[in-house]
């Protein structure tokens, strides 16, 4: 070791730098979600790139992989490329939105759970034990059922706002295509976070509690500082490496999620795309017009694969004692 | 002990009435109806069939009524199919939905404990980094693309299995179903067997064991597995929901007339009771695979037993 490298000295998370990046299965997910996300954000941004996705071309219909058509036209003639693009820009966008939404209220539940202690502790503790015992895709079907009015009331109303009065039917359309997606989805998923947030609860009490008995906390107590500061400075601080790693594995769980919804006909509704949607589209044409199937799965399978080996590579480096399960 | 069990078993009623509620009034929240249909209805009859199955009452006559027969066993009838009872359609229908989710889940286990104790084993070889990637596939590869490939494969290309329906006696129908069912919980399961038995093997006792000229075989099996199984086994109660979820996709797919299929149909047109039904059952067999993977836990594990 160089003197300049031991003067600069090695933090926790400078350490686990290091031994993250000596992780290949990790650091090809990076790579790989950089492509990926990238190729969504980027290109679709690009106008005239990406020919649009719901443009139908019924002369065109059913074509295999081509120079024009790179990942083929769908039984409307509908480019699949500019579809996977789109159609990935809603998937990563419900899986990050939703597990932010999870994984703030887990948080705020699980510290305040287990600093308060006590009854308190018990009772936030019993009402995260009969929230387990829900048949979670069960309720979701319902309560997205139920949302449909709602996100229906919703949608018309962010059309009426961002179209301007007295647009014409076109510009309504044109409006309702990017507006659609965003109302249906969000209410949904926001929902979806707000129950799936037992887990990383669970996880931040055990941390907190862990914390919380140490010599540092007694200390910053008889300094005189107070219950929130010692809280969000002091403990919550210390138990950021699980909460990272658990956001990390918590995406693609999510995101299979949609998919799963979209397979069953709630979520995105067409002719908007989402990763789900587009599986869903192309296990029903497999036999005959396998790339269908093929090209979503594709983009769906390696953005899964990435984020859970960089959620594995993420808990090895931040919390090496921790096993793997 | 059995405290404890009585404890779980009150918060699992409660659990029940969580549920029952919560269903309740999501679904007065849906656009379906049972009597919404195409067809228009005149008016005065509409009225009438609602009086009959008393749906013209304030919501929460309604919901007591609904409560005070729940809790006597009545789970009304269904009000799409005329005349027929909830229990007698889960009566029918759950058989099918328990045989399947009992094959995914024996399945899985003897498929992700042998694989993740094998990888345990052989730590960082080859066989360990094959059998962790299997089970990354199964984790990442959404069951509704493994079935229909599944499906199509052995179902119509090789036909050597069938691609849909079911037959409760003849196990050549459970076989892709209970396959793509299990197949999730499989990959959870071997990740977990291989951790628990790695900190297994990496205890002091494990090397007294080697040092005294304990065979390989008989560490891994006498000596470690019932230790090493811990995780896995707490893995259970969750795996059991897993199942339960995924046989509503799993169900779709192959055309199993479960108890999955009663419940999208419900659904779509509103049925009540149905829901209720369905959604009530699945919520007492999580509860009650959760307290039996609480005490298989403690039977595995006797230190959790004092401080329990």
């Amino acid at each position: 070791m160089t003197p300049t490298e031991l003067e600069k000295g090695t933090s926790l998370w400078h350490d686990a730098a290091l031994r993250l990046r000596k992780n290949h299965a990790a650091m090809t997910g990076v790579v790989v979600l950089a492509i990926v996300f990238l190729s969504c954000l980027v290109l679709p941004s690009i106008p005239g790139l990406l020919q649009d996705p719901n443009a139908q071309a019924l002369d065109l219909k059913n074509r295999p992989p081509s120079g024009e058509h790179w990942f083929g036209t769908d039984h409307l003639g509908r480019d699949i490329f500019s579809r996977v693009l789109y159609g990935g820009r809603i998937s990563i966008a419900v899986g990050i939105i939703t597990t932010a939404v999870s994984v703030t209220i887990g948080v705020c539940w699980g510290a305040l759970a287990g600093y308060a202690g006590g009854r308190a502790d018990d009772a936030m503790m019993r009402v995260v034990d009969i929230l387990y015992a829900l048949p979670f895709l069960v309720i979701v079907i319902l309560l997205g059922k139920a949302l449909d009015p709602i996100t229906a009331d919703l949608t018309n109303g962010a059309v009426d706002l961002f179209a301007g009065e007295g647009a014409t039917v076109a510009e309504q359309n044109d409006t309702r295509t990017w507006v659609e997606p965003i109302t249906t989805l969000v209410p949904l998923f926001i929902a979806i976070g707000a129950l799936s947030w037992l887990t990383v609860s669970r996880i931040v009490r055990a941390q907190v509690q862990n914390v919380g008995k140490q010599e540092f906390i007694e200390a910053a107590r008889s300094l005189g500082l107070g219950h929130a500061r010692i809280l969000f400075r002091h403990i919550l601080p210390n138990a950021l490496g699980p909460i990272i790693v658990y956001t990390t594995l918590t995406i693609p769980g999510i995101m299979l999620f949609e998919a799963t919804l979209s397979f069953l006909g709630l979520g995105v509704k067409p002719p908007n795309s989402s990763w789900g949607i587009l599986i869903e589209e192309g296990a029903n044409r497999m036999a005959s017009n396998p790339w269908l199937l093929f090209f979503p799965s594709l983009f769906f399978a390696s953005t899964l694969f990435a984020l859970n080996f960089l959620g594995d590579g993420l808990r090895d480096a931040l919390d090496p004692k921790s096993s793997k399960d | 002990m059995i405290r404890q069990i009585l404890n779980r078993l009150g918060q699992g009623l409660l659990v029940l009435f969580v549920l029952f509620t919560l269903t309740f009034f999501l679904v007065r929240l849906l656009p379906t109806g049972p009597f919404k249909t195409e067809r228009a209805i005149p008016e005065h009859i509409q009225a009438k069939m609602e009086a009959y199955y008393g749906l013209d009452q304030p919501l929460l006559v309604q919901y007591q009524r609904r409560l005070t027969n729940l809790v006597s066993g009545d789970l009304g009838s269904s009000l799409r199919l005329e005349g027929r009872e909830v229990g007698e359609i889960i009566r029918q229908s759950f058989p099918v939905s328990l045989q399947l989710g009992l094959v995914a889940i024996m399945l899985a286990i003897a498929i992700g404990v042998p694989l993740g104790i094998l990888a345990a084993w052989r730590k960082n070889s080859l066989i360990d980094y094959g059998a962790m990637a299997l089970a990354m596939v199964g984790i990442c590869i959404p069951s509704f693309v493994i079935g229909p490939l599944l499906a199509d494969q052995f179902g119509r290309r090789l036909e050597v299995l069938p691609a849909m329906g079911w037959n409760p006696f003849s196990p050549v129908y459970w076989l892709l179903p209970a396959f793509t069912l299990g197949l999730i919980s499989a990959a959870y399961l071997s990740r977990l067997t291989r951790a628990g038995m790695l900190e297994t093997l990496n205890q002091d006792f494990v090397r007294t064991a080697r040092a005294k000229g304990v065979g390989e075989a008989r560490i891994l099996f006498r000596h470690c597995l019932r230790g090493g199984l811990i995780p896995a086994v707490a893995y259970i109660g969750p795996a059991f929901a897993a199942v339960i979820s995924g046989s509503l996709v799993i169900e779709s797919i192959f055309a199993i007339p479960g108890l999955g299929t009663h419940f999208i149909k419900a659904m779509e047109t509103g049925d009540e009771p149905v829901i209720t039904g369905v959604v009530l059952l699945y919520g007492s067999l999580i509860t009650l695979a959760n307290i039996a993977t609480d005490l298989l836990g403690l039977w595995l594990n006797p230190r959790l037993r004092t401080t329990g």
